[in-house]
């Protein structure tokens, strides 16, 4: 009996096809996109949605067009974080990112669900986790794909802990994105963020800094100049407990050249 | 997933697709030589497995709407209860109603239903064998 490669008569499901033309259409929509970069910690609690949110304020406020991508699909932050109270709250009948402070552009899950709703699907509650990292996938594929992100200068994506939603993303972008990395100082948060930056280099991605987060409080430890010197990486910025905006600029200025765009005129 | 008429050493072809409504999927493939069919049939689980990779078997008719996935899947609010629907579920005894609640919802959940009403409640119950809730 012939095998699976051997049946070469074409598929009228044409399932890879259907499978290529996701991946098209998502290199379409972001075709005017310069550089994505992945905002991630293999550590939860570090603060990576702040960082994402404050960066991305400070990058729109030196003149670039910056758009968010919030792929923390189950704890979705960043509409409380860059919310606009003046702007219309957006429904999302259109597939367009909502305008965020500072003209930031953004996308949530968090847009879709109930105020305090948790993430569910339609679908047999026994054994769904067969299908519900799939389904997470899909919807992250559909956020870059369907929402018309236009022209930006940087996308940066705000992910969860751990590291499953990179390696989804980087299947989806058929490309690793860049990574900054996000850490607070203790030994704890250094070993877990280690294996993430590891999995990142093994993966293909440009490991573009650290940012250490909730420097010179409680939280004792090296663990930004450590992971610096380990994986040969700047030290971007050690964001105090609590920051100015001038922190927030600073980071931002040291971005460019690491991400190859042209520093703004003064 | 390809299918093989094994007497004919024939790669079937696709059919038709049939989705009955209850989660369930059926797929027909026909050999091109001998004519013989054979349907393949989903259980609600492998059918919403194909259905989360944005995926459709026998092929897409019309192209793939934005955010298709997330407004056809993702529960965007909870599930509401019809005035009456709450009246009747009033009259479940209060140690059980909580169980019953949760049965109902999880069975509309499961079905994309938006709104639990007395029908609903009654095609649940003859469906889940509940009878007297």
């Amino acid at each position: 009996m012939r095998t699976y490669h051997q049946l070469t008569d074409p598929d009228r499901s044409g399932l890879a096809d259907q499978i290529g033309a996701q991946r098209k259409r998502v290199a379409e929509r972001l075709a005017g996109v310069r550089r994505i970069v992945a905002v991630m910690s293999g550590k939860g609690g570090v603060g990576k949605s702040y960082v994402t949110a404050h960066l991305a304020r400070a990058l729109a406020r030196g003149g670039r067009s910056i758009g968010v991508l919030d792929a923390d699909l189950n704890g979705p932050t960043i509409p409380g974080l860059l919310r606009d109270s003046h702007a219309p709250r957006t429904t999302h009948e259109r597939p367009e990112p909502t305008n965020g402070m500072d003209g930031v552009k953004y996308v949530s899950m968090g847009q879709f669900l109930e105020d305090g709703a948790p993430l569910a699907f339609t679908g047999p509650s026994a054994e769904s986790f067969v299908w519900r990292g799939a389904m997470e996938a899909s919807a992250l594929r559909e956020f870059l794909g369907d929402v018309e992100w236009g022209d930006l200068d940087v996308l940066l994506l705000d992910l969860p802990p751990g590291m499953q939603r990179y390696i989804e993303l980087c299947d989806i972008l058929g490309t690793p994105p860049a990574v900054l990395t996000v850490t607070i100082p203790t030994p704890e948060s250094r070993d877990a963020v280690r294996r993430a930056m590891r999995a990142a280099v093994e993966r293909g991605s440009d490991l573009l800094g650290i940012v250490e987060n909730m420097v010179g409080g409680e939280l004792k430890g090296s663990a930004g100049a450590d992971l610096a010197l380990e994986f040969r990486t700047p030290v971007l910025a050690r964001i105090p407990w609590h920051p100015s905006p001038d922190d927030w600029s600073e980071l931002a200025s040291r971005l460019p050249q690491p991400l190859g765009l042209r520093p703004q005129a003064p | 997933m390809k299918f093989l008429c094994v007497e004919c050493d024939q790669q079937m072809a696709f059919a038709e697709r049939q989705l009955p409504g209850d989660g369930t999927l059926a797929a027909t493939f026909k050999c091109p030589k001998c004519g013989r069919v054979v349907a393949m049939l989903t259980n609600p689980m492998e059918t919403q497995l194909v259905s989360s990779l944005g995926v459709e078997i026998g092929g897409r008719t019309v192209p793939a709407e934005p955010f298709e996935m997330v407004h056809a899947n993702v529960v965007t609010g909870g599930t509401v209860w019809s005035s009456d629907a709450q009246e009747r579920l009033s009259r479940v005894p209060s140690f059980v109603r909580g169980m019953v609640k949760k049965i109902y919802g999880d069975y509309a959940k499961e079905r994309g239903i938006t709104e639990i009403t007395p029908a609903v409640m009654d095609t649940a119950r003859a469906e889940l064998g509940l009878e007297g809730m």
